[in-house]
Protein backbone atom coordinates (compact mmCIF):
# COMPACT_ATOMS: atom_id res chain seq x y z
CA UNK A 1 0.00 0.00 0.00
CA UNK A 2 1.08 3.59 -0.50
CA UNK A 3 1.69 3.99 3.21
CA UNK A 4 4.02 6.04 5.34
CA UNK A 5 6.19 2.94 5.83
CA UNK A 6 7.48 3.17 2.25
CA UNK A 7 10.28 5.55 3.20
CA UNK A 8 12.98 4.96 0.59
CA UNK A 9 14.00 8.29 -0.97
CA UNK A 10 11.63 10.45 1.09
CA UNK A 11 13.25 13.75 2.01
CA UNK A 12 13.20 16.00 5.04
CA UNK A 13 14.01 13.61 7.89
CA UNK A 14 17.29 15.32 8.69
CA UNK A 15 20.37 13.89 10.34
CA UNK A 16 20.53 10.37 11.71
CA UNK A 17 20.32 10.35 15.50
CA UNK A 18 22.98 7.91 16.68
CA UNK A 19 22.95 9.01 20.31
CA UNK A 20 20.37 6.44 21.24
CA UNK A 21 20.30 3.47 23.58
CA UNK A 22 22.47 0.63 22.29
CA UNK A 23 20.60 -2.20 24.01
CA UNK A 24 18.22 -4.20 21.82
CA UNK A 25 15.41 -3.24 24.20
CA UNK A 26 15.71 0.17 25.86
CA UNK A 27 12.74 -0.54 28.15
CA UNK A 28 10.85 -3.60 29.37
CA UNK A 29 7.70 -2.70 27.46
CA UNK A 30 9.61 -3.09 24.19
CA UNK A 31 10.50 -6.67 25.10
CA UNK A 32 6.85 -7.16 26.09
CA UNK A 33 5.70 -6.05 22.63
CA UNK A 34 8.28 -8.34 20.99
CA UNK A 35 6.99 -11.25 23.10
CA UNK A 36 3.34 -10.41 22.33
CA UNK A 37 4.00 -10.99 18.62
CA UNK A 38 4.62 -14.61 19.66
CA UNK A 39 1.39 -14.56 21.68
CA UNK A 40 -0.42 -13.37 18.55
CA UNK A 41 1.09 -16.30 16.68
CA UNK A 42 0.28 -18.90 19.32
CA UNK A 43 -3.36 -17.83 19.56
CA UNK A 44 -3.80 -17.81 15.78
CA UNK A 45 -4.23 -14.04 15.33
CA UNK A 46 -0.96 -13.96 13.38
CA UNK A 47 -0.02 -16.60 10.82
CA UNK A 48 2.97 -15.27 8.91
CA UNK A 49 5.56 -12.50 8.72
CA UNK A 50 3.95 -10.89 5.68
CA UNK A 51 0.66 -10.54 7.55
CA UNK A 52 2.57 -8.91 10.41
CA UNK A 53 4.35 -6.43 8.13
CA UNK A 54 1.00 -5.46 6.58
CA UNK A 55 -0.45 -5.00 10.08
CA UNK A 56 2.39 -2.53 10.78
CA UNK A 57 1.73 -0.70 7.51
CA UNK A 58 -1.93 -0.24 8.49
CA UNK A 59 -1.27 1.67 11.73
CA UNK A 60 -1.92 5.40 12.07
CA UNK A 61 0.64 7.19 9.85
CA UNK A 62 1.34 9.91 12.42
CA UNK A 63 1.97 7.26 15.07
CA UNK A 64 4.20 5.43 12.59
CA UNK A 65 6.58 8.38 12.59
CA UNK A 66 6.33 9.34 16.26
CA UNK A 67 5.96 6.11 18.26
CA UNK A 68 9.34 4.43 17.55
CA UNK A 69 9.91 0.92 16.27
CA UNK A 70 8.27 -1.08 19.05
CA UNK A 71 5.44 1.43 19.19
CA UNK A 72 4.76 0.49 15.56
CA UNK A 73 4.91 -3.20 16.46
CA UNK A 74 2.46 -2.58 19.29
CA UNK A 75 0.04 -1.02 16.80
CA UNK A 76 0.37 -4.11 14.60
CA UNK A 77 -0.09 -6.58 17.46
CA UNK A 78 -3.15 -4.67 18.66
CA UNK A 79 -4.58 -4.61 15.12
CA UNK A 80 -4.22 -8.39 14.86
CA UNK A 81 -5.47 -9.24 18.38
CA UNK A 82 -8.53 -7.01 18.02
CA UNK A 83 -9.32 -8.26 14.52
CA UNK A 84 -9.08 -11.85 15.82
CA UNK A 85 -11.36 -10.85 18.77
CA UNK A 86 -8.76 -11.95 21.33
CA UNK A 87 -9.06 -8.54 23.00
CA UNK A 88 -11.38 -5.61 22.36
CA UNK A 89 -10.40 -1.98 21.80
CA UNK A 90 -12.83 -1.03 24.59
CA UNK A 91 -11.31 -3.23 27.30
CA UNK A 92 -7.85 -2.05 26.31
CA UNK A 93 -8.91 1.62 26.47
CA UNK A 94 -10.41 1.05 29.93
CA UNK A 95 -7.19 -0.56 31.12
CA UNK A 96 -5.06 2.33 29.80
CA UNK A 97 -7.23 4.93 31.56
CA UNK A 98 -7.28 2.89 34.77
CA UNK A 99 -3.48 2.95 34.85
CA UNK A 100 -3.40 6.74 34.46
CA UNK A 101 -3.12 6.97 30.69
CA UNK A 102 -4.63 9.71 28.55
CA UNK A 103 -7.85 8.57 26.87
CA UNK A 104 -7.23 11.00 24.00
CA UNK A 105 -3.62 9.99 23.32
CA UNK A 106 -2.72 9.03 19.77
CA UNK A 107 -3.29 5.30 19.31
CA UNK A 108 -1.21 3.52 16.69
CA UNK A 109 -3.62 0.62 16.12
CA UNK A 110 -6.41 0.97 13.59
CA UNK A 111 -8.04 -2.46 13.50
CA UNK A 112 -10.11 -3.18 10.41
CA UNK A 113 -13.47 -4.79 11.28
CA UNK A 114 -13.50 -6.47 7.87
CA UNK A 115 -10.32 -8.39 8.67
CA UNK A 116 -9.80 -11.44 10.84
CA UNK A 117 -7.61 -14.51 11.16
CA UNK A 118 -6.20 -15.95 7.94
CA UNK A 119 -5.36 -19.55 6.99
CA UNK A 120 -2.38 -21.16 8.69
CA UNK A 121 0.98 -21.50 6.96
CA UNK A 122 1.61 -24.76 5.10
CA UNK A 123 5.30 -24.89 6.01
CA UNK A 124 7.76 -22.92 8.09
CA UNK A 125 9.92 -20.23 6.54
CA UNK A 126 9.38 -18.59 3.17
CA UNK A 127 11.45 -20.75 0.81
CA UNK A 128 9.52 -23.18 -1.36
CA UNK A 129 10.53 -25.91 -3.83
CA UNK A 130 11.26 -24.86 -7.40
CA UNK A 131 8.49 -26.08 -9.70
CA UNK A 132 9.10 -23.96 -12.80
CA UNK A 133 12.22 -22.43 -14.35
CA UNK A 134 12.88 -18.69 -13.77
CA UNK A 135 11.65 -16.31 -16.50
CA UNK A 136 14.73 -14.08 -16.24
CA UNK A 137 18.45 -14.80 -16.27
CA UNK A 138 21.59 -13.28 -14.84
CA UNK A 139 22.56 -10.03 -16.56
CA UNK A 140 19.13 -9.53 -18.12
CA UNK A 141 17.61 -6.04 -18.15
CA UNK A 142 14.20 -5.87 -16.52
CA UNK A 143 11.61 -3.20 -15.87
CA UNK A 144 9.63 -3.02 -12.62
CA UNK A 145 5.85 -2.67 -12.45
CA UNK A 146 4.37 0.82 -12.59
CA UNK A 147 1.06 0.32 -10.79
CA UNK A 148 0.87 0.81 -7.04
CA UNK A 149 -0.73 -1.92 -4.93
CA UNK A 150 -3.32 -1.08 -2.26
CA UNK A 151 -2.39 -4.23 -0.38
CA UNK A 152 0.94 -5.44 0.95
CA UNK A 153 3.85 -5.42 -1.49
CA UNK A 154 7.62 -5.48 -1.34
CA UNK A 155 8.21 -3.33 -4.38
CA UNK A 156 9.10 0.08 -2.90
CA UNK A 157 7.55 3.13 -4.57
CA UNK A 158 10.96 4.58 -5.46
CA UNK A 159 11.71 1.52 -7.61
CA UNK A 160 8.43 1.45 -9.56
CA UNK A 161 8.65 1.66 -13.33
CA UNK A 162 12.46 1.56 -13.33
CA UNK A 163 14.97 -0.46 -15.37
CA UNK A 164 17.63 -2.57 -13.72
CA UNK A 165 19.80 -5.63 -14.27
CA UNK A 166 19.38 -9.07 -12.71
CA UNK A 167 22.41 -9.63 -10.47
CA UNK A 168 21.36 -12.79 -8.59
CA UNK A 169 18.71 -15.50 -8.67
CA UNK A 170 17.40 -16.76 -5.33
CA UNK A 171 15.07 -19.56 -6.44
CA UNK A 172 11.50 -19.64 -5.14
CA UNK A 173 9.88 -17.88 -2.16
CA UNK A 174 6.38 -17.23 -0.86
CA UNK A 175 4.88 -14.10 -2.47
CA UNK A 176 4.25 -11.53 0.30
CA UNK A 177 1.62 -9.71 -1.78
CA UNK A 178 -0.83 -12.62 -1.49
CA UNK A 179 0.46 -14.35 1.63
CA UNK A 180 -0.04 -11.23 3.78
CA UNK A 181 -3.75 -11.37 2.98
CA UNK A 182 -4.19 -15.11 3.43
CA UNK A 183 -4.70 -15.41 -0.33
CA UNK A 184 -2.27 -18.29 -0.67
CA UNK A 185 1.49 -18.53 -0.89
CA UNK A 186 1.74 -18.31 -4.70
CA UNK A 187 5.52 -18.91 -4.59
CA UNK A 188 7.62 -17.09 -7.19
CA UNK A 189 11.20 -16.76 -8.28
CA UNK A 190 13.07 -13.99 -6.46
CA UNK A 191 15.84 -11.91 -8.03
CA UNK A 192 18.35 -9.31 -6.91
CA UNK A 193 17.95 -6.40 -9.31
CA UNK A 194 20.56 -3.65 -9.47
CA UNK A 195 19.58 -0.07 -10.33
CA UNK A 196 21.86 2.88 -11.01
CA UNK A 197 21.46 6.00 -8.91
CA UNK A 198 20.62 7.96 -12.08
CA UNK A 199 17.84 5.53 -13.02
CA UNK A 200 16.24 5.93 -9.58
CA UNK A 201 16.87 9.60 -8.79
CA UNK A 202 17.62 11.27 -12.10
CA UNK A 203 20.45 13.65 -12.87
CA UNK A 204 20.66 14.78 -9.25
CA UNK A 205 21.71 11.33 -8.04
CA UNK A 206 24.98 10.96 -6.16
CA UNK A 207 27.53 9.74 -8.73
CA UNK A 208 28.77 6.17 -8.59
CA UNK A 209 25.94 4.74 -6.50
CA UNK A 210 23.82 1.67 -7.10
CA UNK A 211 20.89 0.16 -5.23
CA UNK A 212 20.15 -3.57 -5.16
CA UNK A 213 16.64 -4.81 -4.36
CA UNK A 214 15.25 -8.32 -3.98
CA UNK A 215 12.19 -8.44 -6.24
CA UNK A 216 9.62 -11.09 -7.09
CA UNK A 217 9.09 -12.30 -10.64
CA UNK A 218 5.61 -10.78 -10.95
CA UNK A 219 7.08 -7.31 -10.25
CA UNK A 220 9.32 -7.61 -13.32
CA UNK A 221 9.08 -7.74 -17.08
CA UNK A 222 11.84 -8.00 -19.67
CA UNK A 223 12.99 -4.45 -20.44
CA UNK A 224 12.80 -2.84 -23.85
CA UNK A 225 16.46 -2.16 -24.61
CA UNK A 226 15.62 1.15 -26.25
CA UNK A 227 14.14 2.56 -23.07
CA UNK A 228 15.90 3.72 -19.94
CA UNK A 229 19.53 4.36 -19.11
CA UNK A 230 22.12 1.67 -18.86
CA UNK A 231 22.71 1.06 -15.17
CA UNK B 1 2.94 13.04 27.81
CA UNK B 2 6.01 12.08 25.78
CA UNK B 3 5.78 10.03 22.63
CA UNK B 4 7.42 7.01 24.23
CA UNK B 5 5.10 6.88 27.22
CA UNK B 6 1.97 6.49 25.08
CA UNK B 7 2.99 3.11 23.64
CA UNK B 8 4.62 2.14 26.96
CA UNK B 9 1.33 2.50 28.89
CA UNK B 10 -0.67 0.83 26.16
CA UNK B 11 1.81 -2.06 25.89
CA UNK B 12 1.57 -2.60 29.65
CA UNK B 13 -2.24 -2.54 29.44
CA UNK B 14 -2.24 -5.09 26.62
CA UNK B 15 0.30 -7.21 28.49
CA UNK B 16 -1.88 -7.32 31.63
CA UNK B 17 -4.97 -8.27 29.58
CA UNK B 18 -3.14 -11.11 27.83
CA UNK B 19 -1.74 -12.36 31.13
CA UNK B 20 -5.26 -12.39 32.63
CA UNK B 21 -6.50 -14.36 29.64
CA UNK B 22 -3.74 -16.91 30.23
CA UNK B 23 -2.07 -16.23 26.87
CA UNK B 24 1.15 -14.63 28.13
CA UNK B 25 3.39 -14.78 31.19
CA UNK B 26 5.84 -12.30 32.68
CA UNK B 27 8.50 -14.99 32.56
CA UNK B 28 8.28 -15.08 28.75
CA UNK B 29 8.94 -11.34 28.59
CA UNK B 30 11.86 -11.65 31.02
CA UNK B 31 13.34 -14.37 28.78
CA UNK B 32 13.03 -12.18 25.68
CA UNK B 33 14.69 -9.27 27.48
CA UNK B 34 17.55 -11.39 28.76
CA UNK B 35 18.12 -13.21 25.48
CA UNK B 36 18.32 -10.18 23.18
CA UNK B 37 19.92 -7.75 25.64
CA UNK B 38 22.46 -10.11 27.17
CA UNK B 39 23.08 -13.09 24.92
CA UNK B 40 22.93 -12.19 21.24
CA UNK B 41 24.57 -9.39 19.34
CA UNK B 42 27.00 -8.70 16.53
CA UNK B 43 29.69 -11.04 17.90
CA UNK B 44 28.50 -13.84 15.62
CA UNK B 45 29.06 -11.73 12.53
CA UNK B 46 32.38 -10.47 13.89
CA UNK B 47 33.62 -14.05 14.31
CA UNK B 48 32.72 -14.80 10.69
CA UNK B 49 34.51 -11.68 9.44
CA UNK B 50 37.64 -12.48 11.44
CA UNK B 51 37.61 -16.06 10.12
CA UNK B 52 37.30 -14.76 6.54
CA UNK B 53 40.27 -12.43 7.10
CA UNK B 54 42.58 -15.26 8.20
CA UNK B 55 41.19 -18.17 6.17
CA UNK B 56 41.01 -17.61 2.41
CA UNK B 57 39.06 -20.84 1.79
CA UNK B 58 36.42 -19.79 4.34
CA UNK B 59 36.25 -16.29 2.80
CA UNK B 60 35.48 -17.82 -0.60
CA UNK B 61 32.87 -20.18 0.88
CA UNK B 62 31.22 -17.32 2.81
CA UNK B 63 30.97 -15.09 -0.25
CA UNK B 64 29.63 -17.96 -2.37
CA UNK B 65 27.08 -19.15 0.22
CA UNK B 66 26.66 -17.06 3.37
CA UNK B 67 23.94 -19.36 4.74
CA UNK B 68 26.26 -22.39 4.65
CA UNK B 69 29.02 -20.28 6.24
CA UNK B 70 26.70 -19.49 9.17
CA UNK B 71 26.02 -23.21 9.55
CA UNK B 72 29.75 -23.84 10.03
CA UNK B 73 29.44 -21.99 13.35
CA UNK B 74 27.03 -23.21 15.98
CA UNK B 75 25.52 -19.85 16.91
CA UNK B 76 22.75 -19.54 19.49
CA UNK B 77 19.66 -18.34 17.63
CA UNK B 78 21.65 -18.48 14.42
CA UNK B 79 18.89 -19.41 12.02
CA UNK B 80 18.68 -17.45 8.80
CA UNK B 81 16.75 -18.45 5.70
CA UNK B 82 19.32 -16.98 3.34
CA UNK B 83 22.35 -14.85 4.17
CA UNK B 84 24.33 -13.06 1.48
CA UNK B 85 27.70 -11.60 2.48
CA UNK B 86 28.87 -8.70 0.33
CA UNK B 87 32.56 -7.80 0.29
CA UNK B 88 34.03 -4.33 0.56
CA UNK B 89 37.02 -3.88 -1.75
CA UNK B 90 39.20 -0.95 -2.84
CA UNK B 91 36.64 -0.43 -5.66
CA UNK B 92 33.27 -1.01 -3.93
CA UNK B 93 31.74 -0.04 -0.59
CA UNK B 94 28.56 -1.85 0.46
CA UNK B 95 25.89 -0.78 2.95
CA UNK B 96 22.66 -2.42 4.11
CA UNK B 97 19.21 -0.93 4.77
CA UNK B 98 15.55 -1.92 4.76
CA UNK B 99 13.44 0.97 3.50
CA UNK B 100 10.05 -0.79 3.86
CA UNK B 101 10.37 -2.03 7.46
CA UNK B 102 13.61 -2.79 9.27
CA UNK B 103 14.82 -6.19 8.04
CA UNK B 104 18.22 -7.01 9.52
CA UNK B 105 20.42 -10.12 9.78
CA UNK B 106 19.43 -11.03 13.36
CA UNK B 107 21.26 -14.36 13.20
CA UNK B 108 24.66 -12.72 12.79
CA UNK B 109 24.19 -9.19 14.18
CA UNK B 110 21.45 -9.53 16.84
CA UNK B 111 18.61 -6.99 16.88
CA UNK B 112 19.24 -3.73 14.99
CA UNK B 113 20.29 -0.43 16.59
CA UNK B 114 17.58 2.21 16.90
CA UNK B 115 18.95 4.50 14.18
CA UNK B 116 18.71 1.63 11.66
CA UNK B 117 14.92 1.52 12.22
CA UNK B 118 14.35 5.27 12.21
CA UNK B 119 12.95 7.14 9.16
CA UNK B 120 16.12 9.21 8.59
CA UNK B 121 18.37 6.22 7.86
CA UNK B 122 15.68 4.29 5.98
CA UNK B 123 14.73 7.20 3.71
CA UNK B 124 18.19 8.59 2.96
CA UNK B 125 20.39 5.50 2.53
CA UNK B 126 19.09 4.63 -0.93
CA UNK B 127 19.01 8.22 -2.21
CA UNK B 128 22.15 9.79 -0.75
CA UNK B 129 24.31 6.98 0.63
CA UNK B 130 27.51 9.02 0.37
CA UNK B 131 26.01 11.79 2.49
CA UNK B 132 24.83 9.23 5.04
CA UNK B 133 28.26 7.59 5.13
CA UNK B 134 29.93 10.98 5.61
CA UNK B 135 27.63 11.59 8.57
CA UNK B 136 28.88 8.32 10.04
CA UNK B 137 32.45 9.51 9.47
CA UNK B 138 33.13 7.39 6.40
CA UNK B 139 34.63 9.61 3.69
CA UNK B 140 34.96 7.65 0.46
CA UNK B 141 37.06 8.35 -2.60
CA UNK B 142 34.66 9.68 -5.28
CA UNK B 143 35.86 6.89 -7.60
CA UNK B 144 34.76 4.20 -5.16
CA UNK B 145 31.35 2.80 -6.06
CA UNK B 146 28.71 2.64 -3.33
CA UNK B 147 26.31 -0.30 -3.48
CA UNK B 148 23.26 -0.16 -1.22
CA UNK B 149 21.40 -3.38 -0.41
CA UNK B 150 17.73 -2.64 0.34
CA UNK B 151 16.50 -5.83 2.06
CA UNK B 152 13.09 -6.08 0.39
CA UNK B 153 12.53 -9.86 0.74
CA UNK B 154 13.69 -12.59 3.15
CA UNK B 155 17.32 -12.57 2.00
CA UNK B 156 19.50 -10.92 4.65
CA UNK B 157 22.73 -9.03 3.98
CA UNK B 158 25.96 -8.58 5.92
CA UNK B 159 29.02 -6.62 4.83
CA UNK B 160 32.49 -8.17 4.91
CA UNK B 161 34.61 -5.10 5.74
CA UNK B 162 38.18 -4.64 4.51
CA UNK B 163 40.84 -5.81 6.93
CA UNK B 164 42.65 -2.74 8.24
CA UNK B 165 46.40 -2.30 7.79
CA UNK B 166 48.52 -2.90 10.86
CA UNK B 167 46.63 -6.01 11.99
CA UNK B 168 49.03 -8.61 10.58
CA UNK B 169 50.13 -9.59 14.10
CA UNK B 170 46.56 -10.22 15.36
CA UNK B 171 45.07 -13.70 15.53
CA UNK B 172 41.46 -14.58 14.65
CA UNK B 173 40.15 -13.98 18.16
CA UNK B 174 41.81 -10.56 18.44
CA UNK B 175 40.64 -9.61 14.95
CA UNK B 176 37.02 -10.37 15.90
CA UNK B 177 37.31 -7.72 18.63
CA UNK B 178 37.98 -4.92 16.11
CA UNK B 179 35.00 -5.79 13.86
CA UNK B 180 32.21 -3.37 14.75
CA UNK B 181 28.50 -3.90 14.19
CA UNK B 182 28.42 -0.72 12.12
CA UNK B 183 31.18 -2.03 9.83
CA UNK B 184 29.05 -5.11 9.10
CA UNK B 185 26.05 -2.87 8.29
CA UNK B 186 28.42 -0.90 6.08
CA UNK B 187 28.31 2.49 7.82
CA UNK B 188 31.80 2.23 9.30
CA UNK B 189 35.20 0.86 8.35
CA UNK B 190 37.29 -1.33 10.64
CA UNK B 191 40.18 0.30 12.47
CA UNK B 192 43.18 -1.57 13.87
CA UNK B 193 42.84 0.23 17.21
CA UNK B 194 39.08 -0.22 17.62
CA UNK B 195 37.41 -2.33 20.26
CA UNK B 196 33.87 -3.50 19.56
CA UNK B 197 31.31 -2.20 22.00
CA UNK B 198 28.73 -4.58 23.39
CA UNK B 199 28.23 -8.26 22.76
Amino acid sequence: MDGIHDLGGKQGFGTIDRNLPEKAFAARWEAAVFTMTRTARSCGALQNTDQFRFAVERIDPVAYLTHSYYGRWLGAVENLLVEARVVSSEELAERVVASGGDADALIAARPDPALGPIAAETASGARRPVSAPPLHELGQRVQTAAAPSSGHTRLPAYARSRCGVIRALHEVWVLPDSNAHGAGEQPEHLYTVEFSGEELWGAGAEPGTRVCLDLFESYLSAADLKKGNNP
Amino acid sequence: MSDTSIPALRAEALESLLIEKGLLSEAEIDQTLEFYNERVGPMNGARMVARAWVDEDFRRRMLADGTAAVDEFKFVGGEVQKLVVVENTPEVHNMVVCTLCSCYPWAVLGLPPKWYKDPAYRSRSVREPRAVLAEFGVELDPDKEVRVWDSSAEVRYMVLPERPAGTEHLDERALAEIVSRDAMIGVAVCESSAVRQGL
